[in-house]
């Protein structure tokens, strides 16, 4: 075994998973785990935990997989993280914990997500659960929105005695981990519902199919429902276009489209009810997880699949993982190229992409280098389906139904970072609400945080 | 879980169901719409808020079965449950905001076309309950696919009934009536139109004419109705909206008809076969081995 390197994770063959929508990785057994649990050095001061959003502690948790005790890892991670079969799948390791292990330096950085991974799935396996409150305050606390920001709000508030209930705007809670992130990625049975069955044991109600600022208002929720403080996880689920021609054509969908019909609707499982469209040839323009994800899903679909991106592979935003999976699977990466118009045929369907090549100037204020056009780059791609995964901007259903709930600039609700508290009294927000489109890991961290903030007001209060 | 406390059929294909959505019942306005899923499996389907009761928490239903989602859905009894249902959704009818006192000075006319009927009926029940009269046309291909006439006919100040075959009442489009009622010296200064895509695109050309202002309520496909998709995007005086969340009513004199259209149709062919299946049951892909999925 080399100290050096990884223990490699045992994966499906790229050819027969791009054909299926089981998951790619098939993470450590026990004994695999042991092993790469040896790599780690049990740092004193160690980097690693700085470099968690959530601070986990690793060597820790890592120290009790080499002794062969799982159950205490799973309660050592869970001290700091309610979803570690979630993030342990999708955290971008390589720019968080793992990217400062001191391992890292000379060879690669001790697997920490795969372990983390393990630990959790064994504990899923085991049925062992999180530790509930011994017994209940009598305060009542309202969470708006399922996803990590809110599930892990309203965990830790229902460990510390609230009397919770989550307001989830669809049929499912879950948020980004059911309705964005795809089967193959993220198992919906085997993790995510068992993560939110582990948020439901604590005591937490979830009740779906209530849009908040349209059924019901933050306010009426604290005043006529009797809630003592609201918190809003409410995500960043607006789908942004490009403003180009041909936009509306048949045949372009938006990455929360496509992937909410697959994911939250199963279309991409024979007999549902909900038809997806399952392109010959498409076009998915954007570099970033969710493009990652929408290419997937497509060429799962059985489409031809060209992912189209106006830098270079060095910006692209995705998990390096994701990335390394894409290619292993035959996507096709069309790299400093930008649409600037979408073809269609006479009955109005998608027949092509017009796009021009681009190449990089000089830095702009994000410190990457500003692709410019080519001149007389133009070119066609012919495809008959474009997928745009261009980001997505925080919905304004609630900032625009509740009095004193202030927002940036880019519809961001204004929350602080050490409490979630905003500018209304008794109301807290996180996530990527707060944020913008970030990642799990960081809205799960703004829960907890929130959590904390809100059990301090109630306290005091 | 959603319970059905009524389910009738109001006439062939034409289904109306009573259901328990306190949420809902609580806060809906005329123009909303819900979303509803009969059971774990279903489809997301969109449907107008046709009538509410706020003491019972109950919210009325009308649709027609057009493919699988819905002919599966008339077959539910009272006492069934559906699965999902969520709303109110979109924004209200914009003479909700209007003060009534205006309204009153008013003269409007509502055009409803088919099941468009259904969600027409609210806006003139809530016009009616504040003392404003205001003229109906209700059109269908022939006289049994009219429905809720005596519903209408109850809120209403004019009502006019027009079949396309001449079958009940007046005979021809409600774009003929419309014309009509003007020639015979009617003053609007509004109209507004629901029903099918095509009729609403016929009605606004009609009242561009006139030069009567026309607002439509536009049924793209829909998947989350909240602003989260863009599948319901639709084109509005050159500008693109978001059909749940901007409307689903909108300026008929602006909205591009022909891409609404056309955006409407994008799933046809697998909604089609659904509906094959549907209707066939295990008859349908029944092993022959001779027709395949992938066309
Ligand atoms: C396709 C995709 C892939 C991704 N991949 C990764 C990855 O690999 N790694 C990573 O770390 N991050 C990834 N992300 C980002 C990550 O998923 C998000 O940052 C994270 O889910 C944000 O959590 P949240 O709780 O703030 O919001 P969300 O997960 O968006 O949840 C918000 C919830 O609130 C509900 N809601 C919204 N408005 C209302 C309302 N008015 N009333 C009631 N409910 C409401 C929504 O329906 C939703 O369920 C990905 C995102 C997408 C879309
Ligand atoms: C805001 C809104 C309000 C509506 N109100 C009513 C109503 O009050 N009564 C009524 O009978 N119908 C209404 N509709 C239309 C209704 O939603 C569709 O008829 C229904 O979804 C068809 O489903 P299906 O599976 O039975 O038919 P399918 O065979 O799947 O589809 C038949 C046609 O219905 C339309 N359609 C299909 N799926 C959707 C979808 N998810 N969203 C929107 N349209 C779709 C398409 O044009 C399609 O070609 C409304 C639609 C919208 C968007
Ligand atoms: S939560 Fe994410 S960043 Fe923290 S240790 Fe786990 S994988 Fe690393
Ligand atoms: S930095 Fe790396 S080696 Fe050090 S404790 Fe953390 S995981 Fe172990
Ligand atoms: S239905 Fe999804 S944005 Fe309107
Ligand atoms: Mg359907």
């Amino acid at each position: 075994m080399d100290v050096l390197k990884k223990v490699p994770v045992r994966e499906q063959d790229a050819k027969v998973r791009a054909t299926n929508f089981e998951e790619v990785c098939f993470g450590y057994n026990e004994e695999e785990a042991r092993e790469e649990a040896e790599r780690c050095i049990n740092c004193k001061n160690a980097r690693c935990i700085v470099g968690c959003p959530v601070s986990i502690n690793i060597p820790a948790f890592i120290e009790k997989v080499k002794e062969g005790d799982v159950e205490a890892a799973y309660h050592i991670i869970n001290e700091s993280s309610s979803l570690p079969a979630v993030c342990g799948r999708v955290c971008p390791q390589e720019s968080q914990c793992e990217g400062v292990c001191i391992r890292g330096i000379k060879g690669e950085p001790v697997s920490i997500g795969k372990l983390e991974r393990f630990v959790a799935d064994w504990a899923c396996e085991k049925d062992v659960k999180p530790e509930g409150a011994k017994e209940k305050n009598g305060k009542r606390v309202a969470v708006v929105g399922s996803g990590p920001a809110g599930l892990t709000c309203a965990g830790d508030l229902a460990k510390l005695g609230y009397d919770v209930t989550i307001f989830e705007a669809l049929h499912e809670a879950g948020g980004v981990l059911v309705y964005g992130i795809p089967e193959f990625r993220l198992p919906k049975e085997k993790v995510v519902a068992k993560e939110i069955e582990n948020v439901r044991s604590l005591g937490v109600k979830i009740e779906t199919n209530v849009v908040v600022g349209k059924a019901v208002t933050i306010d009426e929720l604290m005043d006529e429902e009797g809630f003592d403080a609201v918190f809003i996880g409410s995500g960043a689920g607006l789908p942004k276009f490009m403003g180009i021609p041909g936009e509306q054509a048949n045949g372009v969908f938006s990455a929360n489209e496509y992937l909410t019909r697959s994911n939250l609707m199963k279309a991409f499982q024979e007999g549902s009810t909900t038809p997806i469209m399952k392109g010959n040839k498409v076009a998915v323009v954007g570099g970033g997880n969710v493009a990652m994800d929408a290419a997937r899903t497509a060429l799962r679909l059985g489409a031809e699949v060209h992912v189209v991106y106006r830098r270079s592979e060095e910006e692209l935003p995705a998990r390096v993982e994701e990335v390394h999976h894409a290619k292993e699977e035959g996507i096709i990466f069309d790299l400093l190229t930008n649409p600037v118009e979408i073809l269609t045929n006479e009955k109005g369907w998608v027949s092509g992409i017009k796009c021009v090549k681009m190449e990089l100037g000089a830095p702009d204020e994000s410190g990457r280098r500003r692709p410019v056009v080519k001149p007389d780059s133009e070119f066609v791609i012919e495809v008959d389906t474009v997928i745009m995964s261009l980001g997505t901007s925080p919905n304004p259903l609630i900032s625009s139904t509740t009095e004193g709930l202030e927002t940036n600039k880019w519809k961001c609700i204004i929350a602080d970072e050490n409490s979630g508290k905003t500018t209304k009294e008794g109301v807290y927000a996180g996530g990527d609400a707060v944020t913008g489109a970030a990642t799990v890991i960081l809205a799960m961290g703004a829960g907890k945080a929130a959590a904390k903030g809100i059990d301090e007001y109630l306290t005091n209060k | 879980m959603y319970k059905i406390l009524e389910a009738r059929e109001l006439t062939t294909n034409i289904y109306l169901m009573e259901v328990e959505a306190r949420r809902v019942a609580k806060r809906c306005q005329p123009g909303q719409f819900v979303i509803v899923r009969m059971d774990a499996e279903g489809e997301r389907i969109p449907l107008t808020i046709c009538d509410y009761n706020r003491e019972k928490g109950t919210v009325t239903i009308v649709f027609q079965t057009v493919g699988a989602g819905t002919k599966k859905m008339g077959e539910l009894k009272a006492g069934d449950s559906l699965h999902d249902f969520v709303g109110p959704l979109g924004c209200p009818s914009e003479l909700v905001d209007e003060p009534v006192e205006e309204l009153k000075e008013k003269s409007i006319l509502f055009v409803a076309g088919g099941v468009g009927t259904a969600p027409v009926y609210p806006q003139v029940k809530w016009l009616q309950k504040r003392g404003v009269n205001a003229d109906v046309i209700v059109g269908a291909k022939t006289k049994d696919l009219i429905i809720l006439e005596e519903e209408m006919e109850a809120v209403a100040g004019n009502l006019y009934i027009t079949t396309d075959d001449g079958s009940y009442g007046r005979s021809g489009m409600v774009t003929q009536t419309i014309k009509d009622l003007v020639e015979e010296g009617k003053h609007y200064d509004v109209c507004i139109a629901i029903g099918p895509m095509i009729m609403m695109k016929f009605v606004c050309k009609m009242t561009e004419e006139l030069g009567i202002p026309t607002v439509v309520s536009l049924n793209p496909i829909m998947v989350d109705g909240t602003g989260m998709c863009g599948a319901c995007r639709v084109t509005v005086g050159g500008e693109v909206k978001f059909a749940c969340v901007d409307g689903p009513e909108f300026d008929g004199h602006k909205v591009d008809f022909d891409q609404a259209m056309k955006r409407q149709q994008l799933y046809q062919t697998m909604e089609g076969r659904a509906l094959l299946k549907e209707q066939e049951g295990t008859t349908h892909h029944g092993g022959c081995g001779n027709c395949t999925d992938n066309n």
